[in-house]
């Protein structure tokens, strides 16, 4: 007898959440709010179980998520009693920095990547989990689960430890730190079979919903909020849309789509010719621009 | 918002679901030579299933064209190959895994890379696989890296090899050279214990044998590959083996709970099982095995767990729990296979840091029996490992480990070793069985202790270890502290590096090795002096920090003094009291500290001397004081 797919994945997470527990000295969770966080919470709450979460989440907040993200985010928190620490980069908020005054790459790279080693140093944490997973994109396939970084937060492809079994080198040096990902062997679907088998809760963007879209280098995009300015010849359609994937706002496409429940969407997914990565503006900007971003520190 | 989310899950889904759940997963990796065509085989396998999305087709069309080596086709290594660098020199570098299944199996394919510098990759993708893919380009046979790779495999346990005699179009489909080759292969894996061995010709690029039968080779009446990996037969766990769950954390929520969180290495266990803990050989009964969808009342291997037992054991991360009929072994000295991953060579003698799953202990390797040459696999004498190659060895540990030997368990039988500076996993190991003498060899427990020695000598022992360059003034400051201490009435002994190479290191070089051995056997007497109550001097280069670090380890805390005799380079050549450096600068010395042999200079010493306008009685005086204020 062996386990279930499922099963196997979950286990092999529940040991990479214990594993960090056990060996780093101040770890952290990164908390997107999206689909995979909210499975990677789920993940953490049972590897601990019956005791709390022995560290706190991170969110790192670009002031351009969408709304009901926040909402989200703020209402997870309170019935959780999660430890929530939210980090705005404030050279950004004070420069004023935007996706569309800015342009995406300026602004991933300040409220982002930036933000981030901020928040890392600020309170010292040596092992940052994260919910990337290996099938997202070509240069993730790459990434070890314990990623090593040097002090200055950055990633060396060409020179990733060994990892050997599930015998992992947690080892860090002071200033250095891990990111840690326990659901790199997920795929896409797998997430949502997760979400689906354990009734996982998740953000509404990703249910289809008449939702107020412009489109936009044959993307469309939601406004959100009156921030984003309408140009001539554009026009808010109201279309029933949905999110594969969740980000800032002007930087995410939406997809037609009339799945209205966990259901709909794995039959969607089970159907689907495109990856989720089609609907983010960031990584088309150059080819390997996802492991540039990671080099510089990004997740 | 999300109880309706969740309604309406059609029957017909929840039945395709469950049905997908149960595919049993294979995970393969896809290895040999550079230039044999692994990505371009997996590139290809995906493309063929289906499995790659419009998108990133379309991306790879527009990456084909302008880093692709396939001329106007579609260059299916870039699918796999996602790292710039290696898409600028078009190699693999690290190990890209992907995911997939089929009607009958779900995949999770590791592609390695092929150059020899990055075998440690091509092993960390082996450590998980239950089968490999060894690739093999037919105008070239097998090469050394195919060897290689057919070696690490077996030493990692891996069962199955499919053979894939590649680019077979361009020996115009030769059934004579497939056979060769295939026959070639089977002769020198006799020995490997791989239980299958499936010769499968193919044309990664073409598609010829990959997912359906090829119209080229009318001789081949084999499976294709898809349909070979569908089919071979993947042994299950065996859940009849003894329980092992190795510790990982003691969950302790509140005063009524304790429980201990780890995933399941081997068989299953159930509530009332009897288990043993292996370090300390207490044993207890299972209380309740307690996971967060709720308690169970068995679990088997792969799970994780928490086990909350019936007495109040004493158990810790690092521990095994097992099963108290068949347990671990529980040793601090083996015998293991070890590959070696750093530029950096493996030193008999110096100190590493070893990491099973879950322990964690500093370790050397006391001797290396043999190198395994990889061409033809024979055993050779060898004084350390370099980059790449792998050997036998005797480990000694700290403390004691618990462990089972690798063929009977991938994952409570492995290690890996860790540079204590840089923090680098340097190689990695897989345990064959305890070494007697450790079990046989116990401590002798003597009544009269270090403590009563000193207390009869009025002092507290310690050993004062001076490291520095050869001329520094090592020997000079030893001579005139140890008269100081000795007008003290103190009892003292000057182990001086020179004088200890005349008799007890007589059989010690000056090589890299050898330097690691004569250190460790200084240590381990001065140890004994201290022992017996007596106050060390040691004089010697010591060069390497690994070294001061293991001999600073086997003394208690405060009982070792790093003391950095610190003459500039120039002011000892300029001295060089013995001739030695106009010697080692003619090239007449070989391994000259300092010359043709680095000096790592201590970071944290106790005492820090600069010698240079500093008498060796002011010297000798400061040291004396640091010990009178201990």
């Amino acid at each position: 007898m062996s386990l279930a797919h499922l099963q196997r994945l979950e286990a092999e997470a529940i040991h990479i959440f214990r594993e960090v527990a056990a060996t780093a000295s101040k770890p952290v969770m990164l908390y997107s709010i999206g689909k995979d966080s909210s499975v990677l919470l789920h993940l953490a709450r049972k590897a601990f179980f019956p005791a709390k979460l022995p560290f706190p989440l991170l969110h790192v907040d670009t002031t351009w998520k969408f709304r009901e993200m926040i909402d989200f985010r703020d209402r997870t928190a309170k019935e959780l009693e999660l430890d929530l620490i939210v980090h705005i980069n404030p050279d950004g908020v004070e420069q004023n920095i935007g996706p569309i005054s800015h342009g995406s790459s300026f602004h991933t790279h300040m409220m982002k990547t930036v933000a981030l080693r901020q928040a890392l140093d600020k309170y010292g944490f040596d092992a940052a989990f994260g919910g990337a997973r290996r099938d997202e994109e070509k240069s993730r396939a790459k990434e070890r689960i314990f990623s090593f970084r040097n002090a200055q937060h950055s990633w060396d492809p060409k020179n990733q430890r060994p990892e050997m079994w599930k015998t992992y080198n947690t080892r860090v040096a002071p200033g250095e730190s891990m990111r840690v990902f326990p659901l790199s062997n997920w795929t896409e679907l797998d997430i949502w079979q997760y979400i689906l088998k354990e009734e996982i809760p998740i953000v509404p963007l990703y249910f289809a919903a008449t939702r107020p879209v412009i489109q936009r280098d044959g993307m469309l995009i939601m406004r959100d909020d009156e921030r984003m300015p309408v140009a001539d010849g554009e026009a808010v359609e109201e279309r029933l849309v949905r999110f594969r994937t969740l980000g800032c706002y002007p930087l995410t496409g939406a997809i037609e789509s009339d799945a209205a429940t966990v259901p709909d969407i794995v039959r969607e997914m089970l159907t689907a010719r495109t990856s989720e990565r089609q609907g983010r503006l960031i990584d088309k900007d150059e080819a390997g621009s996802m492991e540039k971003k990671k080099r510089e520190g990004y997740f | 918002m999300n109880a309706l989310a969740f309604a309406a899950t059609s029957d017909a889904l929840k039945e395709y679901l469950a049905e997908q759940e149960q595919k049993p997963l294979l995970r393969f990796i896809t290895c040999g030579s550079v230039d044999d065509g692994k990505s371009t085989l997996i590139g290809r396998l995906l493309y063929d299933t289906k499995l790659i999305f419009d998108d990133q087709l379309e991306a790879l069309e527009r990456d084909s064209v302008r880093h692709g080596n396939a001329g106007d086709a579609i260059d299916f290594s870039l699918l796999l190959d996602g790292l710039e660098a290696e898409r600028e020199q078009g190699i693999t570098i690290d190990v890209a895994y992907r995911y997939f299944a089929t009607s009958e199996r779900r995949f999770i394919v590791a592609d390695t890379p092929g150059h020899e510098e990055y075998t440690r990759n091509m092993a960390t993708g082996a450590s998980t696989a239950d089968l490999a893919i060894l690739l093999v380009d037919s105008r070239q046979g097998i090469l050394q890296q195919t060897r290689r790779h057919a070696y690490i495999a077996s030493l990692l346990g891996i069962r199955h090899i499919v053979l894939a005699v590649n680019k077979i179009d361009l020996v115009d489909y030769d059934e004579t050279v497939f056979e060769t080759i295939a026959n070639d292969f089977r002769f020198f894996t006799l020995d490997f214990g791989f239980q299958t061995i499936t010769p499968i010709p193919i044309s990664a690029r073409y598609g010829d044998n990959v997912t359906i039968a090829s119209q080229n080779m009318p001789w081949y009446q084999g499976p294709s590959l898809l349909g070979h990996l569908e089919t071979v037969p993947i042994a299950d766990a065996d859940l009849n083996r003894p329980f092992r769950l190795p510790v990982q954390l003691v969950i302790r929520p509140h005063l009524d709970f304790r429980g201990f969180a780890g995933q399941i290495a081997a068989g299953r266990v159930s509530v009332g099982d009897r288990i043993a803990v292996t370090k300390s050989g207490h044993t207890s009964t299972v209380r309740s095995i307690v996971t967060a969808d709720g308690n169970l009342k068995s679990a088997v291997q792969g799970q994780a767990v928490t086990l909350v037992l019936d007495d109040e054991v004493d158990v810790s991360r690092g521990d095994l729990l097992a099963a108290a009929e068949d347990r671990p072994q529980l040793a601090d000295q083996f015998m293991a296979h070890l590959v070696w991953f750093s530029s950096e060579p493996m030193m008999p003698g110096r100190s590493y840091v070893l990491r099973t799953e879950v322990d964690s202990v500093p370790a050397t390797i006391t001797a290396l029996k043999y190198q395994v040459d990889i061409n033809n696999f024979s055993h050779e004498a060898s004084k350390s490992l370099h980059m790449n190659e792998i050997g036998v060895c005797n480990i000694s540990t700290q403390s004691p480990i618990a462990f089972d030997s690798y063929k009977d368990n991938r994952t409570t039988g492995n290690f890996v070793l860790i540079d204590r500076f840089t923090n680098a996993t340097v190689g990695a190991g897989m345990i064959d069985h305890p070494l007697r003498r450790a079990t046989n060899i116990q401590w002798q427990a003597l009544d009269i202790n270090k403590e009563a020695r000193a207390a009869l000598k009025h002092q507290r022992p310690a050993v004062l270890w001076l490291t520095g360059y050869s001329g520094a003034g090592k020997s000079t400051i030893a001579n005139t502290l140890e008269k100081l201490l000795h007008a003290q009435g103190k009892h003292t002994y000057v182990l001086d590096g020179d004088n200890v190479r005349h008799g007890l290191n007589r059989d010690l070089g000056f090589t890299a090795e050898d330097r690691v051995e004569n250190i460790r056997r200084m240590a381990e007497v001065a140890k004994l002096m201290t022992q017996a109550g007596l106050i060390v001097i040691v004089s010697a280069i010591s060069p390497f920090r690994s070294e001061r670090l293991m001999a600073r380890d086997l003394f208690e805390e405060g009982d070792f003094i790093e003391i950095f005799v610190d003459t500039p380079l120039s002011e000892c050549t300029k001295r060089d009291p013995k001739g030695l450096y106009k010697k080692a600068m003619a090239g007449e010395l070989q391994n000259f500290t300092g010359i043709s042999s680095p000096y790592e200079e201590p970071e944290n010493a106790e005492i820090h001397l600069r010698t240079v306008d500093h008498s060796p009685d002011e010297l000798a005086l400061r040291i004396a004081q640091y010990l009178a204020e201990r």
